[in-house]
């Protein structure tokens, strides 16, 4: 497996950089024979890399520890579930596997793109294969080859880091991935666009889909890790602005002002530089991302390790930035817009601010992260850019992007009149300030969670004004009921309604996300029968009784597990249980330190929240560690919403939307009218 | 919240939390194997639990590199080894009489700027707390600008060509009438 594994990656190697070759030379001079060759270069890459992906799995099943790869992240007693994900669960597994994914990314690209976008794929075939090869190259020649052979065949291996064996883990890192990965496509297709110098709409169209399902899957790789960090870490949070957390933050915002910006390019012919720079920008950033997370430059509990695999990517970005600046630069005097700005008081005008905020938020979410390495080279002084100082600096702007997420939608396109404004505003601001002070009546007093459930009134005000004007005037037309109404909106013009969904996903996170500000937590040292108490800020006093101490053998794990009793006001809720483990490998041999599984007990109102710290003098008595966390639920399930809400927008079929392509044409206002003669 | 915890509280404190650890008598068995649970406990003392010194810490980082304050840590990672000695060294001063700000003077002193979970408001780090809101505020005022001079200049553009003659034949002209006329309303 080995031996078929390394000669895969050669294959890999030499034929991505045919197929780059190929597709510039086939793109530039137009020679067909070439492009037909980059465009099999592509399937041929991909088979390569399967074959690759392939014989890595078997020998992680077959347990073949010859492999370092395979002793270092598996055991034989690992479980089956857990065998699949080690293939990505370490750097050079990673790698394989980012490599294999783009390279199936861009043969469905040659396979799906229709023919209109033909022109462009000679160019995207050679993208997509540089970009594969270099991580292909990265195996090869960086110290991160996952066929190396170990120095010793050990009789069993390392095993999965224990927070790696948790079904989130198994998730998070293939879906954040193929975010990352198919960012690829979308970045493709614009330097195809600059190259062909086809800088119409159309290379928008060719992507459109794909710029949704690398935002569709960069949203539920952070979600998925939002929710692991909060099951297994243990500390009661699901976002602690780790560098590599941001990183994945970072390529989200800019999809998400792509996502806006680009409806304003095909609804008006504007802001085509700006959109190019946007795709460019969201994939630099990807590679940004992938150099942090295998720098160790920055800190991290994320970080794969300090290796010089980092810096290969270093060097990739810097080249790439250079190159993808070059084309840019060339072809600013092909992207002047088609139309211009009627009025300030327009959508367009809303989504540019709606633009500056997310990018805003992506600069200084990205201040922040490298603001440690900004101060050591400034003052020379080592500083922590913490939670805390993310919080102050970026808890204001997105409560502000709330307030946008639910003023666009309200103002008409190219110009507003005061009567529309109000008659379209007079419900959502009514809501807004219904809920603030309901809230403040209610004795809340927290300014950002006041905002956040304010803000989140009004937009959730601006998207139902939405529906039941759609429902009403559908019912008006055609007689259909109000949930019928809703169906069909939903089903013909997906995109709109889709993004109101996506919308509402927006709102219930950060409704999530301000319950954290009235979180409340204790430490209790308890023996068999004591209890602690602990009161949430639902008004409810809860009771925690610890039960007793078990200890049992598992498959690869030792467990101590505790019980306990959870009352809400004296009455029985439920028990909780949370456990230490510690893995041992096939013969016993501890494997890691010992973790810590939460218990936990979730509801819509509060999650029960509770940690087994340890054990005193090896006595039942243990030390726990009890948080409520209010209104959790909601984050997963506005995740949930949001998810949906963008299927809705992908799935296929729906009304064709009108793109304004490079010669007159634009949104319809008023009556289409057709001369006689033309008919 | 005063931040000084004053000597005699303090020791009031302490003497509670020494009492709860006597008061721990051996009414928990023992479990089969102790090392499979991971590293002993102390039980927890009132001084753990104590609003104050919780604040003091979680505007301390661990030193051990996992990036978080030392509350978060030692209530965290039971395994780190660094926070509960962090913690000790945070009770010790505040045993001393210290105020939450001078603790955190004496970890600066210490260890550096990098124990403070965020840097402090003065110089260079102002642009930590301050640049990301300057810059989009900066960039709001000038997107502005260019809406605005946008508009005008295309009001203006469509002012001239409203006085310029129509791009089309009388013929054409009188055909569009035709078909304007025909539209209902």
């Amino acid at each position: 497996m080995s031996l078929l594994g390394h000669l895969s990656l050669w294959l890999a190697f030499m034929v991505g950089l045919w197929g780059t070759i190929t597709g510039f030379a086939g793109g530039a001079q137009q020679r067909v024979d070439l492009q037909q060759s980059a465009r099999n270069a592509t399937f041929a890459l991909f088979g390569a890399l399967l074959v690759a992906v392939i014989s890595l799995e078997i020998a992680i099943f077959r347990h073949d520890f010859s492999l370092q790869y395979v002793a270092s992240r598996t055991s034989r007693n690992l479980p089956t579930f857990y065998l699949w994900s080690a293939l990505y669960s370490g750097q050079e597994g990673s790698l394989l596997f980012w490599a294999a994914v783009l390279s199936l990314f861009g043969a469905l690209t040659q396979l799906l793109t229709s023919r209109r976008h033909r022109a462009y794929l000679p160019y995207v075939a050679a993208v997509t294969s540089l970009v594969a090869t270099f991580f292909v190259s990265v195996m090869l020649f960086a110290p991160a080859n996952p066929f190396k052979q170990a120095a010793f065949t050990p009789l069993d291996g390392s095993g999965m880091n224990p927070q790696l064996q948790n079904p989130g883990m198994v998730f998070h890192p293939p879906m954040l991935y193929l975010g990352y990965i198919s960012i690829t496509i979308p970045f493709a297709f614009a330097i195809a666009a600059l190259l062909t110098k086809k800088l119409d709409a159309e290379w928008l169209v060719a992507v459109r889909k794909w710029t949704i399902v690398s935002w569709l899957f960069l949203s539920i790789g952070l979600l998925i890790g939002m929710w692991w960090a909060y099951v297994e870490l243990g500390w009661g949070g699901y976002w602690a602005w780790d560098p590599v957390e941001n990183a994945a933050l970072l390529p989200w915002l800019v999809m998400t002002a792509f996502l806006h910006s680009v409806m304003i390019q095909e609804k008006r012919g504007m802001l085509k530089k700006w959109n190019l720079a946007l795709v460019i920008g969201a994939w630099l950033l990807s590679i940004f991302g992938t150099f942090l997370t295998r720098s160790g430059v920055i800190a991290s509990v994320h970080s794969f390790t300090q290796s010089p695999v980092g810096f290969f990517f270093l060097g990739f970005l810097v080249v790439a930035a250079i190159a993808s600046a070059i084309v840019y630069v060339n072809r600013l005097p092909l992207l002047e817009a088609e139309a211009t700005l009627e009025s300030v008081v327009s959508r367009e005008a809303s989504f540019l601010f709606n633009n500056l905020l997310l990018i805003g938020l992506a600069f200084s979410v990205l201040w922040g992260t490298l603001y440690p390495i900004i101060s050591e080279w400034v003052q020379g002084v080592k500083v922590t850019y913490g939670p805390p100082t993310f919080n102050f600096v970026n808890i204001p702007l997105g409560l502000v992007l709330l307030l946008l997420t639910g003023i666009g939608p309200l103002i008409a396109w190219r110009r507003a009149s005061t009567s529309n404004l109000r008659r379209q505003f007079a419900l959502p601001v009514t809501v807004g300030i219904f809920t603030l002070l309901t809230l403040l009546v209610a004795g809340m007093r927290e300014l950002g969670a006041l905002l956040a459930f304010s803000l989140g009134a009004f937009v959730f005000g601006t998207v139902f004004q939405e529906f039941a004007r759609g429902a009403r005037a559908r019912h008006r037309q055609y007689g259909e009921s109000t949930a019928f109404a809703v169906l069909q909106l939903l089903s013909r013009n997906r995109r709109r309604y889709g993004g109101y969904i996506v919308h509402i996903g927006i709102v219930l996170l950060f409704v999530g996300f301000a319950g954290m500000a009235f979180k409340t937590e204790t430490e209790a040292t308890l023996r068999p029968g004591e209890s602690a108490e602990l009161k949430g800020s639902d008004g409810h006093l809860y009771t925690f009784t610890h039960l007793g101490i078990s200890q049992y053998n598992a498959l690869n794990r030792q467990v101590t597990a505790a019980l306990l009793d959870v009352r809400r006001d004296g009455k029985a809720i439920g028990r909780l249980r949370t456990e230490k483990r510690q893995h041992v490998d096939a013969f016993g041999n501890n494997t890691f330190e010992p973790s810590t599984e939460v218990g936990i007990m979730s509801g819509l109102r509060v999650d029960l929240y509770v940690v087994l710290a340890g054990l005193v003098n090896g006595t039942e008595q243990a030390v726990f560690r009890f948080t409520i966390n209010p209104l959790v639920w909601w984050v997963w399930f506005g995740g949930l919403v949001l998810v949906i809400g963008g299927l809705i927008v992908l799935w296929p079929g729906g009304t064709a939307v009108v793109v304004r392509g490079s010669k007159a044409s634009s949104v319809q206002a008023g009556y289409a009218v057709k001369l006689e003669a033309e008919r | 919240m005063s931040d000084h915890l004053s000597r005699r509280g303090f020791f009031a404190v302490a003497a509670a939390a020494a009492g709860a650890v006597i008061q721990d008598t051996v009414r928990a068995g023992r479990v089969y194997d102790p090392q499979r649970a991971g590293r002993a406990q102390s039980p927890i003392t009132a001084l753990d639990t104590d609003g104050r010194i919780q604040a003091i810490e979680k505007k301390l980082r661990c030193t051990c590199g996992c990036g978080l304050d030392i509350y978060t840590c030692r209530t965290t990672d039971f395994q780190c080894t660094y926070s509960p000695a962090l913690h000790k060294d945070v009770l010790r001063l505040a045993g001393q009489g210290k105020t939450a700000q001078q603790i955190l003077d004496e970890f600066v002193k210490q260890y550096g700027q990098v124990a403070l979970m965020s840097p402090p408001r003065e110089g260079f780090n102002l642009s930590a707390y301050y640049l990301p809101a300057i810059v989009i505020l900066a960039a709001a005022v000038w997107l502005l600008w260019v809406l605005d001079r946008w508009t005008r200049e295309r009001k203006a553009a469509a002012k001239a060509s409203s006085t310029a003659p129509p791009d089309a034949t009388p013929e054409e002209l009188e055909r569009l009438r035709r078909e304007l006329d025909r539209l209902p309303g």
